[in-house]
């Protein structure tokens, strides 16, 4: 396996007078996991959906092994969409076989934990279950290009180890994963980065690169619910990260003021910004503009 | 005040949902509850709000007017726009006029809704729908609130909203139950509780159920014994519930993922199922 397996050249996609995606230019290649982060609405499952050809381009050009995303092309992916794209009226069983039959491919064994409910309609098992079952059939014909779409939104953190497994796994054999997440612990497992905000491609590369010149500030104090109150209060970009207060791209000296002014000790530390501050950053720049 | 849940047993059939399991909710304190798929989180938050019966064990909770629930399906109704689920949901608390056009307001405003009151819940996005659901079940201001995976799905910077939303609501005394899936989520609840196969595996304060973890979690690229181990990013933590880890291994302080990991292992390792 050579060559790019996924890519976007200057890809626009309006609805109406809408831009949902807005000039990207993107590509994966085989052996890496490539994580696409944004808030919802940022254009990620329309950029997503453009790269497989199930929805068509307004301009630019999507390019999927190579060629054109046709049916020939998308036989050799593996796609998990949000919704999981199984067949909640059939059983476990049947949906493997049916995909299985879509891709001619070899029916899958269902996993032990799963052997049991080898009867029971999709439907009907735990959402769990139904990720399992919706990575089982877009593996069964060893795809060369994963597309995977919030996998693990839901799932507990023992299943989303074993998750993570299978992913990293599928790489490590050759395969380019795309995978969009919501959960920074997961972004942080991927070989590189992309961030995408009001349908741009604003960031690209590694965590440091995404984070870019965003910095943040700790805030520490007894009570996290009383500090943070006051400091959302005064329109500071807060976040919460665990039980300590962080507040992105701020000037201590404001901050004192604010929580002083509130009654509230507290220590302020300059720290290293996250993820998460930086879409804040980006979310709080687009509602304004 | 406090509501609770105690010594209690639901049985759907022959599967055992929950069983013995107590939990308490303060006022002005939010009480998360994480646990995997079939744990029992949501019969247990289903329990205190009501909605299903006990085959033992005891339920205080508020009269159904002064509890708020938000439950793990979207909470809203499809065909009508954010301002017309607010009011039909406020209306069955008897809040109308005035009154209802300032709490609306403040509410949707908080949960930065304001320029999407009048679009249909159908065509918000999830977070947007999520803190509707939020906004629904919070605006008769019950004493006790109920939030069923409020954040699952969810980008990084609505749950946040969702957050400040949750933290007001004990600020101002409400005793709030939540369960997520997002364990940096529970580490921020004043008591949380690790449920697993509808017994609890641990419950306390962050620190409390820190300081209660026995045994030692490893890190390496490879582990020594598959089943006691887990991904992290690109390493493998491994648990070590009883006997010191071999020589050559390397020690890790586990965080909150490492200790719910370890914890369900340990439980599921030790029952064959």
């Amino acid at each position: 396996m050579t060559g790019v397996l996924l890519r976007a050249r200057q890809v626009t996609r309006r609805f109406g007078a809408f831009t949902a995606v807005d000039d990207v230019s993107m590509q994966v290649q085989p052996g890496e996991v490539v994580g696409l982060l944004g808030a919802n609405g940022a254009g990620k499952t329309t950029l997503i959906r453009m790269l497989l050809g199930l929805l068509a381009v307004t301009s630019g050009s999507v390019e999927l092994l190579g060629g054109v995303p046709d049916r020939e092309h998308r036989r050799r992916l593996g796609y998990v969409p949000q919704g999981l794209g199984l067949y909640g009226d059939l059983t476990a069983a049947e949906n493997l076989l049916f995909s299985a039959r879509a891709y001619d491919s070899a029916v899958p064994a269902l996993p032990p934990a799963l052997a049991g409910r080898a009867d029971v309609l999709v439907r009907e098992l735990p959402l769990g279950a139904q990720r399992q079952v919706a990575f089982l059939a877009a593996l069964a014909h060893s795809p060369e290009v994963l597309v995977l779409d919030e996998p693990t939104s839901g799932v507990d953190a023992l299943a989303r180890a074993a998750l993570w497994d299978t992913i990293r796994g599928q790489a490590e054999h050759g395969a380019g994963v795309l995978v969009t997440t919501h959960y920074m612990q997961e972004a942080q497992q991927c070989d590189r980065l992309l961030l995408m905000s009001n349908g741009k491609l604003v960031a690209q590369g590694s965590e440091a690169d995404i984070i870019g010149s965003t910095t943040a500030v700790a805030v520490r104090t007894g009570d996290w619910a009383q500090a943070f109150a006051a400091l959302n209060a005064a329109g500071a970009p807060v976040m919460l990260a665990g039980r300590a207060i962080r507040v992105a791209n701020a000037d201590p000296g404001e901050l004192h003021e604010v929580l002083t002014a509130a009654g509230i000790q507290a220590t302020l530390q300059p720290v290293p910004a996250t993820i998460e501050e930086r879409m804040l950053v980006l979310a709080r720049e687009a509602s304004a503009s | 005040m406090t509501y609770s849940v105690r010594s209690a047993t639901v049985r759907f059939g022959h599967v055992l949902a929950l069983d013995d399991v107590t939990v308490e909710v303060p006022g002005g304190s939010v009480v998360a509850v994480v646990g995997g798929d079939g744990a029992g989180k949501s019969t247990l938050l289903r329990a205190l709000a009501g909605e299903v019966a006990l085959e033992s064990g005891t339920i205080e909770a508020p009269p159904k007017e002064r509890l708020g629930y938000l439950p793990a399906s979207s909470g809203s109704w499809a065909a009508l726009t954010v301002t017309q689920n607010i009011d039909f949901v406020a209306g069955i608390y008897g809040l109308a006029g005035e009154e209802l056009a300032a709490r609306r307001a403040e509410l949707l405003d908080r949960a930065s809704l304001t320029p999407a009151a009048g679009r249909l819940a159908a065509q918000l996005s999830g977070g947007m729908r999520r803190k509707l659901g939020f906004i629904m079940a919070i605006v008769h201001r019950p004493e006790l609130l109920i939030l069923d995976e409020p954040s699952t799905g969810i980008d990084p910077v609505s749950r946040i909203d969702l957050w400040r939303l949750a933290s007001e609501a004990a600020a101002s005394g409400a005793a709030v139950l939540m369960s997520t899936t997002y364990l940096d989520e529970a580490e921020r609840a004043a008591h949380l509780v690790v449920l697993d196969g509808g017994k609890i595996l641990v419950q306390g304060s962050y620190d409390q159920v820190r300081a209660g973890f026995a045994g030692v979690v490893t890190q390496g690229a490879a582990p020594v014994r598959p089943e006691w181990a887990w991904r992290r990013g690109r390493v493998r933590h491994e648990y070590w519930p009883g006997a010191a880890p071999p020589p050559g291994t390397t020690a890790v302080p586990p965080d909150l993922e490492d200790i719910v990991i370890a914890l369900s292992l340990a439980r599921r390792n030790a029952v064959p199922s």
